[in-house]
């Protein structure tokens, strides 16, 4: 099981490495979109530091949706998927372990990128820990939730679309809270209740996610 | 349960249901009106606007129960490959998405006058409009695919997943500090709504489900016979 889990996500790791766009497209998008900001809502730097984390998360949020219709797509398309579902090894351990590659080349860049953005959107230094923090705790809930989706739509017409009408929704709880973490230390207040809320919602969403994305991956290769 | 797996002893069944259905929606709907709009008093605080509350909290809740229904109708579908349960899925969604429709379009019409705004990002209206796009995704997806199964299967997992919503929307009043008043009707203690306004409110309230049990039939009897005319002019083309 564990070498499944460990196979997959070595295999993953290969192919993004091996193909190398994903990951700097989802931060290129990520950067790209965050500097739009200051051009649509004016260079202050009062309003910047306000909506810097509202902004970072939604841009975010977005950037990970964006590499998510390819996470089972060539999978499907070549056959691995088939091999997946029939092999020894539990699918749900398989999905766990392609939303971990996944994570790790979209959801960690993004990880990284955050804080430079932060500067750029004028963020008080107070706050770049806990955005760190609460993008470690949020991004791996978003690859998990967003793995039940992207599986969903294998097949579909206009599947990148569809996706974000799925996920999106699902997305709103780990954006109010991880928001309200990031702006809760930007004004020097406690921000444990946030980030215990977070790890809740990576914890349930692990627990059940990767049980549902089996379900639809099933559906999809009958 | 598996009796009524086969479509034609299905629709026998919905035959028989539907002329009363309708009628109990009719009669149950101008009683409700009659109650709601003329014999029921006029509140203290809210005058005739209260008024509202009588398509807004029976719409509001047949948006959760056309959910549940749907979710519960998809773990059948899944489990036991039922294809009723797949079609009752398909009637009931865009249905329920109407009566989401209602309870937001509804509420702001009342927030207006009662809280000076017409929306505000709280738990209660938040997970409701949430609500609503899981009913626009699950009908999109169930029509995205070239293989209908394809998309009954698809949006069941999808029905399910969203169930998570469910208890969220009903207990939001009590997890956060709305604006939304906390439940008044369905409580530990009993309700707290003075009788005069109970009547109308339950008569709307099944007036509605008889409105959804007429509607969802009337769809489902459309299904099974599109999927009749699929199934021959297949035949036909095939020779």
């Amino acid at each position: 099981m564990i070498a499944g889990f460990g196979a997959i996500v070595a295999r993953d790791l290969r192919l993004a490495l091996r193909q190398g766009s994903d990951s700097l497209m989802v931060v290129t998008f990520f950067v790209l979109t965050v500097v739009l900001f200051p051009f649509g809502v004016g260079p202050e730097a009062g309003i910047l530091e306000r909506i810097s984390a509202g902004v970072l998360w939604v841009t975010a949020l977005l950037a990970s949706m964006l590499s998510l219709d390819r996470l089972f797509q060539t999978d499907y398309e070549d056959g691995s998927l088939d091999l997946m579902t029939r092999g020894p090894a539990p699918l749900g351990v398989l999905v766990l372990g392609k939303v971990t590659a996944h994570w790790l080349t979209t959801g960690l860049p993004l990880l990284l990128a955050a804080p430079v953005l932060a500067v750029l959107l004028n963020m008080n230094a107070a706050g770049f820990g806990v955005l760190v923090l609460a993008f470690l705790i949020g991004t791996p809930t978003l690859s998990l939730i967003g793995a039940v989706g992207a599986a969903l739509v294998l097949g579909a017409r206009r599947g990148g679309v569809l996706l974000s009408l799925l996920v999106l929704p699902l997305y709103i709880p780990v954006l109010v809270f991880g928001v309200s973490a990031v702006d809760a230390a930007v004004m020097d207040l406690p921000v444990r209740a946030q980030l215990l809320i977070l790890g809740g919602f990576l914890f349930a969403a692990a627990a059940l996610c990767p049980w549902a994305t089996a379900a639809a991956l099933r559906q999809a290769v009958e | 349960m598996h009796r009524f797996a086969n479509p034609n002893r299905f629709l026998k069944l919905a035959n028989a249901i539907l002329p009363w259905a309708a009628g109990a929606t009719v009669i149950l709907l101008l009683a409700g009106l009659y109650f709601s709009l003329v014999a029921s008093p006029e509140d203290y605080q809210q005058g005739a606007t209260v008024r509202i509350m009588y398509v807004h909290v029976p719409a509001a809740w047949m948006a959760l129960f056309v959910y549940t229904a749907m979710a519960v109708a998809s773990a059948v579908a899944l489990i036991w490959k039922h294809p009723v349960s797949d079609l009752f899925a398909k009637a009931a969604s865009p249905v329920g998405a109407a009566f989401t429709f209602i309870a937001l379009a509804t509420g702001a019409f009342w927030g207006k006058p009662m809280w000076g705004t017409w929306w505000v990002w709280d738990a209660r209206l938040t997970s409701m409009l949430i609500l609503f796009f899981l009913y626009l995704g699950h009908m999109a997806l169930m029509n995205a695919f070239d293989d209908p199964q394809r998309g009954f299967r698809a949006a069941a997992v999808l029905a399910l997943v969203g169930v998570v919503n469910v208890p969220i929307i009903k207990f939001s009043v009590d997890w956060w500090n709305t604006l939304h008043q906390p439940a008044s009707v369905v409580r530990m203690d009993g309700p707290a709504i003075d009788p005069a306004m109970m009547t109308p409110l339950l008569l709307m309230a099944f007036a509605f489900k008889a409105y959804f049990v007429t509607v969802v039939l009337l769809r489902m009897r459309g299904e099974i016979a599109e999927a009749k005319v699929r199934a021959i002019s297949m035949s036909q083309v095939h020779g």
